[in-house]
């Protein structure tokens, strides 16, 4: 067993017991955390597979921006535990029944035997490049267009987000950066043009 | 050696526990969203050991677009939350049949 096989399978159970944690833990905050858990254990099965720039992508967007995001909701809302349990234990046979079932005939339907087969060399060394510059001739000549939707994808995915969490509070001030741009010194001050006065000052 | 079988059962694995998560906690539509993450994490970790054992970048190039829109799912997916909690006070998937006819 070489030294590979052993790094596949200690990740691969970190991984796998750390997705059992996500679905069964009672607290939202510690199946975040677990989520986390996964993710750097599945990037790591990806830089065994010699996909470096998506392991740190993975790494740096997910684990990062996404589950931070979570974090936040899940701290922030208050939510009642019992009341989202409720039909845990009820649908956990049916759940498991479903998993294995399925888990049964994706191993039958795919053959394992048939791809017991050794992994090539890394097709990005062969061609004389680093991961990421394999990628990216991939993503920047063949791929353009869909990056560039991608990039609006993210764009229209902002916009909607702030767009649905945003709300007009009654009794708030709000600054009008419109109004305040607008404003002239002609329409606020009136110069007054008058004659000086004699300051008569009492005789004593 | 790490053969290409070794990958494809740990995605199957990944997906089948999330289906279960999935019916397991119906109520809760946080554990929902995380399972839906777990099983595009699935589906990328095919998409990556095929490309490997292929030798082709378009696979991985797909895994970049996956995470992209999984992102974007997961902003919106978390903004609708907290608009639903704010109108609803609760986060039961149960209740919520407003949209009942």
């Amino acid at each position: 067993m070489s030294i590979e096989l052993l790094a596949f399978y200690l990740f691969a159970s970190v991984a796998v017991v750390a997705a059992l944690g996500v679905i069964s833990l009672r607290n939202p905050v510690h199946a975040v955390l677990s989520l986390v858990l996964t993710f750097f254990s599945i990037a790591c099965v990806w830089l065994l597979l010699d996909a470096e720039f998506l392991a740190l992508a993975l790494v740096v967007v997910y684990v990062g921006a996404v589950m931070v995001l979570f974090l936040f909701v899940v701290m922030m809302l208050d939510i009642k535990v019992a009341a989202t349990r409720e039909g845990f234990i009820r649908f956990l046979p049916v759940g498991i029944a479903v998993a294995l079932v399925m888990l049964l005939e994706m191993l039958a339907l795919i053959g394992v035997r048939a791809m017991r087969v050794a992994p090539p060399a890394d097709p990005a060394i062969a061609n004389g490049m680093a991961n990421i510059q394999w990628l990216g001739q991939a993503l920047y000549t063949r791929f353009l267009l869909p990056f560039e939707v991608a990039a609006l994808i993210l764009t229209v995915g902002l916009v909607a987000a702030v767009a649905l969490t945003l709300r007009r509070r009654e009794g708030v001030r709000h600054q009008d950066a419109a109004r305040q741009s607008q404003a002239r010194a002609r329409d606020r001050v009136r110069l007054v043009s008058m004659p000086a006065e004699r300051n008569e000052e009492p005789r004593s | 050696m790490i053969s290409l079988a070794h990958y494809i059962v740990f995605g199957t694995v990944l997906f089948c526990i999330s289906v279960a998560g999935i019916f397991i906690n119906r109520k809760n539509v946080i554990v929902l969203l995380m399972a839906i993450e777990l099983m595009l994490l699935a589906v990328n970790t095919n998409f990556i050991a095929f490309s490997r054992f292929i030798g082709d970048p378009a696979g991985q190039v797909f895994v970049f677009f996956i995470m992209t829109v999984a992102a974007a799912e997961s902003a919106i997916g978390l903004a609708i939350l907290t608009l639903l909690f704010r109108n609803r006070r609760t986060i039961n998937v149960a209740e919520l049949d407003d949209l009942r006819g």
